[in-house]
């Protein structure tokens, strides 16, 4: 049986459909899709962007291809607001250290949230917020989590392109200190006994704080199977370090990911004598 | 917008072209407003709260978080304000790296204000991604001089956005010639694409409004300088305030509708910080080839029309242009990149001109270095009266426009202050309510 060409061409495919939305962040890594100042129109020439207050007043309704999300979820609004964006987006990509892990307005978990209102805040009775800041990820299923505080920008255009033209992102899960050996920057831990997080902590920055002649402050937050405790024994034993220095290193912009959320609190430093 | 007999109501639930989250509630009837609230709900981070406990050499890493746009303001005043309580002096070569690094926070952000947040509204489109496409030259050109600030940044800072590089007391690693002789190769062409974008933002209509009564202008002052890092703070009526004496003079309110707090001088006058108040306050010191087009274009201070804010954003960027390019042309490096302190106990204020106005920092710190308390003023909660305030007066005059033509003509008004929300909280919904 024969089938019937087209009469008419195919019209092409419509723009993938792009929303980013924000949640209770800085504005920084949103403010990276900005910052390609060389990729910006190209991209928007590929993709519609339906929603980006930061940047547009148009306010296209939903379903929408991706939804880029910045920010920790720290407000009972932003926990419906965050269902309704998952619910109309095919995929869901989170940016940035508070959309992954919480933030460093996560130190809140540990704290008594009313002290800190009260610290801040003249009339505590205003404010609305949750005891909490946390990921993206324990509310919704998320398609991809790209780390960083701020996140790489290069990386940021990788992960779209990657997701609209489903394929795997290329971003390297080794530690910053694979970035060190490829920048050829002599290790300040082994040489310096800096306490530096580089081992623990995920590639993606280029190896900045090392190649600044600083250790590593983990602000892309923790690798794969990261031997965090491991690392803090070091930096006791080794390098003199105490244990509330080793809690306060861990405990910033990543301090409620898992992984470092226990030496954060004081715990995970396995086999101490002191 | 709704009309129910004599009571109008227009709702815009989320300011765009903003950094960060608010909402504006306006409550009017055929004479009068009746009430301006400017709300932001940017949730709050409690910044002042967790820098308690934390080292005073991480008080410029972790104060760069409250804000993406101006992170180099933050660690600014935050070394700034640390210097002072442990009476550390930095080295010449220190400073002068300091203030080429502000101004390329001060030309990236400013080009992206200027360019891609508030010219749509001059053009009345959507974005620059609009814009791209009736404007291509101006968007083209205006990205190249955003990039050549970011470059800046990312030389002296190590990245654009939360920098790594600034330390108490100088820099983690001094730039290297070769660095500093690519960077002054990127920004052959700046000044040229500042000037140009200056003169296109001056063939923009800019509506008509004279603020009466003139507004009180705040800004840092300095001898020889255009201010950015130093300077005594003035107010146009000829105050002059001593960092130390900040919190005597600037009173924090907490207002309910929003999660940032309003800021007052002597707890009962709004005041303008900013571009307009430096402009106003500090002329003399704009460099020359700022000021040879500031004259050219028949713009003089003070600037009384806050939507004429755009132009002097763009002779802003001119300044900080011209004088990276001159500061990278007389760059003498310090002997050592930073110097340490002898730790004790103290307290210490600092004031820098961040890009959007003044930015306060005091810290408490203990004899080991850990910070005991901090407090934080960022310039949008500064403005957030005087721009309620111009909305107000602005009002009245444009009762008759279509509803579309209010809403936008007041959203233009809160965009002159290139205000960052996410700064403010510790800002926009439009609700037009007619009564």
């Amino acid at each position: 049986m024969a089938t019937t060409a087209p009469t008419t061409a195919v019209p092409p495919s419509p723009k993938a459909r792009v929303a980013v939305w924000k949640f209770t962040s800085c504005d920084g890594c949103q403010l990276s899709l900005l910052d390609c100042e060389d990729e910006l129109l190209a991209v928007t020439e590929q993709v519609e962007i339906a929603y980006f207050m930061e940047a547009t007043s148009r306010q296209l309704p939903g379903p929408y291809d991706l939804s880029i999300v910045e920010g920790s979820i720290s407000t009972p609004e932003q926990l419906e607001l965050i269902q309704s964006v998952r619910a109309q987006s095919r995929f869901l990509l989170v940016i940035g250290a508070c959309a992954t892990a919480g933030g460093i307005q996560a130190l809140r978990n540990a704290a008594d949230i009313n002290d800190y209102i009260r610290v801040v805040y003249a009339t505590p009775e205003y404010i609305s917020t949750l005891a909490t800041s946390t990921a993206i990820s324990d509310h919704v299923k998320v398609d991809f989590e790209l780390r960083g505080c701020p996140i790489n920008k290069m990386q940021l255009l990788e992960v779209i392109n990657a997701l609209l033209n489903r394929r795997r992102p290329l971003v390297a899960d080794h530690a910053v200190c694979v970035e060190c050996k490829l920048n050829g920057t002599v290790c300040l831990a082994t040489t310096r006994g800096a306490n530096c997080m580089g081992p623990v902590t995920q590639a993606g920055c280029g190896a900045l704080c090392p190649k600044y002649h600083r250790p590593c402050f983990g602000c892309y937050g923790p690798k794969e199977n990261p031997n965090v405790s491991s690392l803090a024994n070091v930096w006791r034993s080794e390098h003199g370090a105490s244990t509330a220095h080793v809690s306060r290193t861990f405990s910033s912009f990543n301090t409620a990911a898992p992984a470092f959320a226990q030496v954060a609190r004081g715990n995970g430093t396995v086999n101490d004598d002191e | 917008m709704s009309e129910n007999g004599g009571s109008k109501t227009i709702r815009v639930d989320y300011l765009a072209r903003v950094e960060g989250e608010g909402a504006l509630h306006i409550r009017y009837d055929n004479e009068h407003v009746h009430d301006v609230q400017l709300k932001i709900f940017e949730p709050p981070r409690f910044f002042e709260a967790f820098l308690r406990g934390r080292d005073y050499l991480e008080a410029p890493d972790i104060t760069a978080r409250i804000c993406g746009i101006c992170p180099v303001a933050y660690q600014m005043s935050a070394v700034h304000a640390m210097e002072d309580a442990l009476a550390l002096q930095v080295e010449p070569g220190v400073r002068h790296l300091r203030r080429l690094l502000y101004c390329g926070e001060w030309i990236e952000s400013h080009v992206l204000h200027v360019a891609m947040l508030h010219a749509p509204d001059f053009l009345k489109v959507d974005s620059a991604m609009d814009m791209a496409k009736t404007h291509p030259q101006v968007v083209q050109q205006a990205l190249a001089l955003k990039k050549a600030g970011n470059a800046i940044v990312r030389v002296l800072g190590g990245r654009e956005i939360h920098p790594i590089n600034v330390r108490v007391g100088g820099f983690y690693r001094l730039p290297d010639r070769r660095e500093l002789l690519e960077l002054r190769a990127e920004l052959a062409e700046a000044l040229t694409l500042a000037e140009t974008l200056t003169r296109w933002v001056t063939t923009l209509s800019v509506p008509a409004f004279m603020r009466d009564p003139a507004y009180l202008f705040v800004a840092l002052t300095h001898d020889t300088e255009y201010p950015m890092n130093l300077g005594t703070l003035r107010t146009s009526t000829g105050d002059a305030i001593a960092a130390s004496n900040y919190e005597q003079r600037f009173i924090e309110h907490h207002v309910e509708y929003s999660n940032a707090l309003h800021c007052l001088l002597d707890g009962k006058t709004p005041y303008f910080v900013g571009p307009m108040a430096r402009f106003a306050l500090n002329f003399a010191n704009l460099h020359p080839a700022a000021r040879t087009l500031a004259s050219e274009l028949g713009v003089a201070p003070p600037c009384a029309n806050p939507f004429a804010s755009i132009i002097v954003r763009a002779l802003e960027v001119v300044h900080a242009v011209a004088t990276a390019l001159d500061l990278l042309d007389g760059y003498q490096p310090p002997s050592a990149p930073f110097v340490t302190a002898e730790l004790k106990s103290g307290r210490g204020h600092a004031i820098t001109e961040a890009p959007r106005g003044i930015l306060y920092h005091r810290y408490d710190i203990a004899e080991d270095g850990r910070i005991t308390e901090a407090k934080i003023v960022p310039p949008t909660s500064q403005n957030q009266k005087t721009i309620e305030d111009d909305l107000r007066l602005m009002l009245p005059d444009l009762m008759d426009l279509p509803e579309d033509d209010l809403r936008h003509r007041c959203e233009q008004a809160i965009r002159n202050y290139d205000p960052c929300i996410s700064c403010a909280t510790h800002f926009l919904t439009l609700t037009l309510d007619k009564v």
